[in-house]
């Protein structure tokens, strides 16, 4: 099945055990906060990238159903343009 | 504040000086809205016009209320959003200052269109004069809408006005962005299906009411029709907001508030989401939100604020970034590290003693942010730095290199 | 099953779960301070706390089942599950009942976790720094090996571990990053907005 990682960065609070156990697709930043790679998680990655979202201690990982099955949000036309 | 339209739509009528225009003037001036029954079909009408929002991010606002209409089962709400809290821009207030009819006839048609119960004033609790006039406003209109109608102030901050702050400050007062897999159109001020529209939007709603599609589309001289409104500041003589057509040039505004000559050098366009501009690149580009970067300037929200050649654009830049930092919601390690250390890193380039590679960190600490927050707040923080970056790349490599400051007159735009 | 098969087994199940527990209150404090080493990764601590949660469930039954079934302690299933309602040393005993009902609330909201909300979970989880003495106290009350020497040694370890832990605890204060502080620092850096219009 095709699934990829979601982070919500609110419940974040930058543990970090998600990179520990996904190195391939999870690395920390200057702050130790997770920065995700887009895209589908492979077949051979799938058991650890669920071990990650098991493990994290305010459940700020999901593992989802590949983006295409939401409805996309609004997005801005011009460069990060916000929604006021 | 001068307000002088160029092409008059929404600020057609009397001065702004005159205060906010009254019902019968503004029934006598425009006639009063098409019968109920026309106006419940205005959803294909607003998708025909090609209307875009006027918060920033030109969203189609035919097909934001067909969102919101298609959930709906007549317990919708309206959410009026006149919190503009973005410092560069005017144009809200003060719409909702001199005419405020205009305002609650976009809300009314609004809330029948989508099938809503309840319509909310959400107003920027600093913005004095539109609370007066849209308070006064309400008590000249029928009983039926003023039962429906509450304002609520809404609290001074740069993402009070974003769409997910101002349902949940409705629903918890609490005013800061969620993340969430429920957008406001499907669940928002309580539980039920939501519009946020900004006041500008709903005003030309109001008039595209009145006038059809073709009157609508008649102005607008590039990809996007009709008009709006710019809050144009800077190094101008009369600064203001003024009606544009969309298409109208960089040079065209500045014409409108008064600069003959082009002494300024740099523009920002769009607001602290936006970005600057460099004058030799930009003075006969046309605003308009489909011409797009990274030649485009967007549109945003219309804010166009000319900096002077005496303007120092690390100082300018490191201001504004501090203030996006501290402007950040404090909900995402992301944002609040990396904006903070931005902010850091450009005030020490400004000031005159960087550190060895503040420059490069900056730009890495950039890509660090984008995209990693639960709103949009560090994408626009970025998006600005990254396009000062590129215009005042002169003055950050000389502050970088040698420490100082090479105009002469260090004042921000 | 003779009795005294039953009252061994009783009296095991339990100190061993006393030592559980133990270990997974040091391994709680030492996942919220965000400890590592190099050969320790902070996944492995949350992992074992876990995976040791679970077990001590399992001894935890052990305990109580044989206590309830031998005949010579004559308890029930009630006297088990609702505090000071025993016959035999109520007071000693329904500590321990209320340890457990603590622990089985840990528990489930543990495993519930992504229904029960955050608020609620972290609320319930707290309760363990109460649920272990209270595991303590009944052992020492009721236990038949409390006074024994080895069993003295062995309260003290687990005193001192939990102990230090907490210490540990209290001092390393709140370890996540406080975001609002580091945003109200930058604010507190400009006096006004640059550009505002008036």
């Amino acid at each position: 099945m095709a699934e990829s990682l979601r982070l919500d960065p609110i419940r974040c609070d930058g543990h970090g055990m998600c990179a520990e156990l996904l190195p391939e697709l999870i690395t920390l930043d200057d702050w130790g906060y997770p920065v995700i790679a887009p895209g589908l998680v492979q077949d051979r990655l799938l058991d650890h990238a669920r071990r990650a979202v098991d493990v994290c201690p305010v459940l700020a990982l999901r593992l989802e159903r590949a983006p295409a099955a939401r409805p996309p949000a609004p997005v801005p036309t011009t460069a990060g343009a916000g929604r006021r | 504040m001068t307000m002088v339209a160029a092409i008059p739509r929404l600020l057609a009528g009397p001065p702004s000086s005159a205060g906010p225009e009254p019902l019968d003037a503004h029934q006598a001036r425009i006639g009063g809205l098409p019968p109920a029954r026309d106006r419940r079909a205005i959803i294909p009408v607003l998708e025909a016009s090609g209307l875009l929002g006027r918060g920033g991010a030109a969203f189609p606002v035919g097909r934001k209320w067909r969102a919101v209409a298609d959930r709906s089962s007549g317990d919708a709400v309206v959410v009026v959003n006149g919190a503009e809290g973005e410092p560069r821009s005017a144009k809200d207030r003060a719409l909702m200052a001199c005419r405020p009819h205009l305002v609650l006839d976009g809300a009314l048609v609004a809330a029948e269109a989508v099938g809503a119960t309840d319509i909310v004033l959400y107003v920027g609790s600093e913005h004095r004069d539109a609370h007066r006039a849209l308070g006064r406003a309400l008590d000249e209109r029928e009983p039926e809408l003023r039962r429906r109608v509450r304002v609520v102030a809404a609290p001074v901050g740069y993402v009070a006005g974003e769409a997910t702050a101002a349902v949940r400050f409705m629903n918890s007062g609490d005013a800061r962005p969620t993340f969430l897999d429920q957008r406001p159109h499907e669940i928002g001020v309580g539980g039920r299906p939501t519009l946020v529209q900004n006041v500008e939007s709903l005003a030309y709603a109001a008039l595209i009411a009145r006038h059809g599609v073709a009157w609508y589309r008649s102005a607008g001289r590039g990809q996007t029709p009709g008009t709006a409104l710019v809050t144009v500041s800077g190094a101008v003589p009369r600064p203001g907001v003024r009606e544009i057509e969309y298409g109208t040039t960089i040079a065209e505004v500045a014409a409108l508030a008064g600069a003959t000559t082009r002494s300024a050098s740099a523009v920002l366009v769009g607001g602290y989401f936006g970005a600057w501009a460099s004058l030799d690149e930009a003075w006969d580009r046309p605003l308009d939100p489909a011409d797009r970067a990274p030649a485009g300037l967007g549109f945003g929200c219309g804010v166009v604020s000319f900096a002077g050649s005496d303007t120092c654009g690390v100082r300018a830049t490191a201001e504004i970034m501090t203030f996006t930092a501290g402007q950040s919601a404090a909900q995402c390690g992301p944002c609040v590290f990396g904006l903070a250390a931005i902010a850091e890193a450009t005030r020490r380039l400004a000031s005159g003693s960087p550190a060895q590679d503040d420059l490069g960190r900056v730009d890495r600490w950039a890509g660090q942010v984008l995209g990693r927050g639960a709103c949009h707040h560090p994408d626009g923080a970025v998006g600005l730095l990254r396009s000062a970056l590129d215009v005042f790349a002169d003055e950050f490599a000389r502050h970088q290199a040698r420490g100082r400051c090479t105009v002469a007159r260090a004042e921000v735009a | 099953m003779s009795t005294q098969v039953l009252w061994f087994a009783t009296r095991g199940a339990g100190i061993v779960s006393l030592l559980l527990f133990t270990a997974i209150v040091v391994l709680g404090v030492i996942t919220s301070v965000r400890w590592q080493a190099r050969q320790w990764p902070r996944f492995l601590t949350a992992e074992v706390h876990r995976s040791i949660a679970l077990l001590s469930v399992v001894f935890l039954a052990l305990h109580i089942a044989t206590a309830v079934i031998d005949p010579y302690a004559s308890l029930g299933w009630v006297s088990a599950l609702v505090p000071f309602s025993s016959s035999y040393r109520p007071l000693w005993l329904g500590l321990g009942v209320v340890s457990l009902d603590l622990l089985l609330a840990v528990v489930l909201t543990s495993l519930l976790r992504a229904r029960v909300g955050r608020r609620a979970w972290r609320a319930v989880h707290w309760t363990a720094y109460a649920s272990w003495p209270l595991a303590l106290a009944h052992g020492i009350g009721t236990g038949s090996d409390a006074s024994a020497a080895w069993m003295v040694g062995i309260d003290a370890v687990c005193i001192v571990a939990v102990v230090t832990a907490v210490a540990w605890r209290l001092a390393a204060g709140r370890r996540g990053a406080d975001l609002p502080a580091v945003v109200a620092s930058v604010g507190r850096s400009t006096s006004s907005e640059p550009g505002a219009l008036r």
